[in-house]
């Protein structure tokens, strides 16, 4: 079995699988990484959104021979329970969700969206957020986080 | 002479715990500072857990971190039946309440004998008994010598609103911060110790029966551990996840099947409903002392689609059994209801079954979760005493969970020469709304359907209307009209499956009513909104509606393009009082700007909480509204993915502004599913405002607007 290495939330992996299977199905299978929630499996619904370099992608339908030698981030290494970060801070100021299955995701495609556009429009961070799916119609909440933290941010 | 004055009725326990008794079955004190709570409710996205922590602490005198709740599970928590309906806060925290207050009661007591001060003397901050002479102790300290294994007593006096430091305040979800970080806490990312991996082969066409299975290709995948095949129920079970999913494929490429059952026409679905054998029962009939002189009638039809619960994670089960027992981790909202389906399909006594209860995605009604509960079940069967997981692909959970029903709706409005209405017909034509498991002698779940020996397929009643019934939620009117005749057509065929969804009929019954009462207003030539102020006799529907109205500055200037619309309803007609104010821009293709509600839930336990589910339930029924409706054609549902099956998107969602009418004093009731109805009609309406055609049929889209506007020009 040939095998791909590339970075997760900072650690170097290495990981022995078929490269054709897809980035979710071995983060949630052999790396016990639970983050990135499977919702489709066909890139639709963005549950399953990380961060390869630095755009968020869903990683269903990532194979994993495209990420060799990437940067790969999840929920899990956004910000920890000592040091969230700022969007996790804002996601609990606004109590921006309703079941949170989505959350994970969104806030992946919310981090990109802030290295590359630190202080987005309302309607910026909502053409970010139009590939994830939220269900129980949070949206509006989730915006209002996303600005908080960009606020947040700007000032230090 | 005067007649003796009746006894006053003697006081009653809330209903969940004149159920559920015994005072230990819904709490216990540690030594060691904590308290857990065993609600039988269960956290489906609503933050119901933090608003029934919210009322224990508050009933206790104890901070809220004191406070672990308990998920519920059928081995130790109280039996609440289901957690549906908007009566978690109704059933549950009242019950907490009354449950907490004595249970404060009665440490006060032992600790004044303890102390040897009197009771009244007493005072408890944060779990501490304190009184005169700096004599002290605890709940935590008389734990150990306190029973609450004790049957609730009724006239309990819990405190009053004034007196509430936690019910009435917007604390923070509890359960937010690990859904932020990430930390496992969904049963999807639960893993089990030894956990195997099951998936279930399902008909792509209705109702299809296996007739042939080659089990060859799935048994040279690799890490396969079972192929399980009982009738048409076939699935497999493997060491890995990825491994079922291969072996699930090469299992559907080996299968062959029957011809389905056919389905009607998804574009004639109110002729195809009203043509179906049916049961038909009179909801209610009003007479007029004395019957106005009808000089005309108004006669319109609204349909709604069935619609998909479309929760964004696919449902998933676990299972494992040990000899004759076995243990389920599900997302189910009732726990002891589907425990007692399993012991149907397995022939068991429920004793043998333990149901525990795991948070799952958003959940708005009966979904799959109890069937994929049941795969579990099965496949676990052959995995040795070791735990399987199943969770169910997104086609499977868009096409094989059950939906909302379909509706016609017909309202007959007799007028007078004035346009006052003088008799009002209301008839609604669908499937019932409910098939949950655990209410009948026949279990309720997909898998039981499929088995060599079959459950006959359920087919969904009503719930009476004493608990707000089903096809009929809501199609009473709450106006003053001198009479009407409500009637309900259930089906008694059900080709395509259908059970709870969020508001049951309400969402139909509240877009016809409305959306009839303001072509009646406006033919009038009288403003919607003192049209239905009018006609209302309670001051809380009046105050939701006057504050709604002041809210969205009713009626703001006509503009090109943007249309405004009202509504109002009371969920249920005993629930949350709900008024909604819509405005719509464009021309064909319409966007919903902005939503303003106004909402009374009597005593708002958590305010932010009944906010946001106000809020999601708006933009919900938008989503419903402009965009979903399950698609067939005459083998099989064809919206089996979010391309086929879209909702609305973060570019789409409206602005939406809330208004909580608090009343401290009144009874708690819940919000999850006020503002679908009102909403609906209010964007229905709003269309009328902006374009001047009426849309009878949901959803409300482009081809549908077109064709309105091709009819009237």
């Amino acid at each position: 079995m040939p095998s791909v290495r590339f970075r997760l939330n900072g650690a170097e992996m290495e990981v022995d699988a078929d490269p054709d299977r897809s980035l979710l199905d071995i983060l949630r299978g052999q790396l016990r990484v639970t983050g990135p929630h499977f919702g489709c499996g066909a890139g639709e619904c963005g549950a399953c959104n990380v961060i390869i370099g630095d755009r968020a992608v869903s990683a269903c339908d990532t194979p994993l021979w495209s990420v060799a030698d990437k940067d790969i981030t999840t929920i899990e290494g956004l910000g920890t329970s000592e040091r969230p970060h700022p969007l996790q801070r804002a996601f609990i100021a606004e109590q921006a969700l309703q079941c949170g299955y989505c959350v994970s995701g969104i806030l992946m495609s919310a981090a990109a969206l802030l290295k590359r556009n630190p202080s987005p429009t309302s309607r910026e961070v909502k053409e970010a957020l139009d590939r994830n799916l939220c269900r129980c119609g949070s949206h509006n909440r989730m915006v209002r986080a996303v600005l908080r933290a960009a606020e947040e941010m700007a000032a230090g | 002479m005067n007649q003796p004055a009746p006894a006053p009725s003697p006081p009653a326990l809330p209903v969940s715990l004149a159920a559920n008794p015994k005072l230990s079955a819904w709490l216990k004190f540690s030594s060691t500072g904590q308290v857990a709570i065993s609600p039988g409710k269960v956290e489906i996205g609503q933050g119901i857990v933090t608003a029934l922590a919210q009322i224990a602490a508050d009933e206790l005198d104890i901070d809220l971190s004191r406070v672990q709740m308990v998920r519920a599970s059928t081995a130790t928590s109280p039996n609440e039946g289901v957690t549906s309906g908007s009566l978690s806060i109704q059933q549950s925290g009242c019950a907490l309440r009354h449950a907490c207050a004595e249970i404060r009661r009665i440490f006060l007591q032992q600790a004044a004998e303890r102390l040897g001060v009197d009771i009244d003397a007493l005072d408890i901050e944060d779990g501490t008994i304190s009184g005169p002479g700096n004599v002290r102790t605890s709940y935590w300290e008389l734990a150990e010598e306190v029973s609450l294994d004790r049957d609730a007593t009724p006239g309990v006096t819990p405190k009053i609103a004034s007196r509430r430091a936690l019910a009435g305040s917007s604390i923070q979800r509890i359960d937010i911060p690990d859904k932020v970080l990430g930390r496992p806490r969904f049963i999807h990312d639960q893993a089990l110790p030894g956990m195997l991996h099951g998936r279930v082969l399902r008909p792509e066409d209705a109702r299809a029966k296996l007739s042939e299975l080659r089990e060859d290709g799935a048994r040279a995948v690799a890490g396969l551990v079972a192929i399980v095949r009982d009738g048409s129920f076939a699935g497999v079970v493997s060491e890995t996840e990825h491994g079922a999913e291969a072996a699930l494929n090469a299992l559907r490429k080996g299968a062959s099947w029957s011809d389905g059952e056919p389905l009607p026409d998804e574009n004639d679905l109110a002729s195809f409903l009203k043509a179906q054998p049916s049961e038909s029962t009179t909801i209610d009939k009003k007479t007029a002392a004395s019957p106005g002189a009808a000089v005309r009638t108004i006669r319109r039809q609204y349909t709604r689609p069935y619609i998909a619960h479309a929760s964004i994670a696919p449902s998933c089960g676990m299972a494992q059994w040990n000899g004759d027992r076995v243990h389920v981790w599900t997302h189910s909202q009732g726990v002891y209801l589907l425990r007692a389906d399993l012991a149907l399909v397995l022939k068991l006594p429920v004793e043998n079954i333990t149901v525990e209860h795991m948070e799952g995605a958003g959940c708005y009604g009966h979904n799959a979760a109890d069937d994929v509960a049941l795969d579990a079940v099965l496949l676990a069967k052959t995995a040795g005493g070791r735990p399987v997981r199943v969770q169910w692909s997104r086609q499977s959970e868009m096409s094989d969970a059950p939906f909302g029903a379909a509706m016609a709706i017909e309202i007959e409005a007799d007028l007078d020469a004035q346009g006052e209405i003088v008799d009002w017909r209301h008839g609604i034509w669908g499937n019932g709304h409910v098939a949950r498991p655990g209410r009948a002698a026949l279990p309720a779940l997909l898998a039981g359907f499929e088995l060599a020996e079959p459950f006959p397929r359920m087919v969904s009643t009503n719930p009476p209307q004493a608990n707000g019934g089903g096809s009929d939620r809501n199609s009473v009117p709450l106006y003053d009209f001198p009479s009407w005749h409500i009637e309900s057509h259930r089906l008694t065929t059900m080709p395509i499956r259908t059970s709870a969804l969020r508001t049951l009929g309400a969402q139909g019954n509240v877009f016809a009513i409305e959306s009839i009462l303001d072509e009646i207003a406006a033919e009038r030539g009288e403003d919607p909104v003192a049209f239905r102020l009018r006609h209302l006799r309670d001051e809380r529907a009046k105050d939701v509606i006057r504050a709604v109205a002041a809210r969205a500055k009713w009626k703001p200037e006509k503009q090109p393009s943007i249309g405004h619309g009202v509504a109002f309803a009371r969920y249920k007609n005993t629930g949350a009082y709900c008024a909604a104010i819509a405005v719509i821009e464009g021309a064909e293709d319409i966007r919903v700007r902005k939503l303003t509600l106004a909402v009374d839930v009597g005593e708002a336990i958590n305010p932010d909480g009944v906010i946001n589910q106000i809020e999601g339930g708006a933009i919900q029924a938008t989503s419903w509204v402009l965009k979903e409706r399950v698609r067939f054609d005459r083998q099989r549902i064809t919206s089996t993915s979010w391309t086929e099956y879209p909702i609305l998107r973060f570019s789409e969602v409206p602005d939406v502004e809330v208004e909580v009418i608090q009343r401290p004093d009144m009874d708690p009731v819940g919000a999850g599913e006020a503002a679908h109805g009102p909403v609906t009609a209010a964007i229905a309406n709003a269309v009328f405002d902006a374009l001047g055609v009426r849309m009878r049929d949901l959803p409300i889209t482009r081809d549908r607007i077109i064709a309105a506007m091709e009819l009237t020009s």
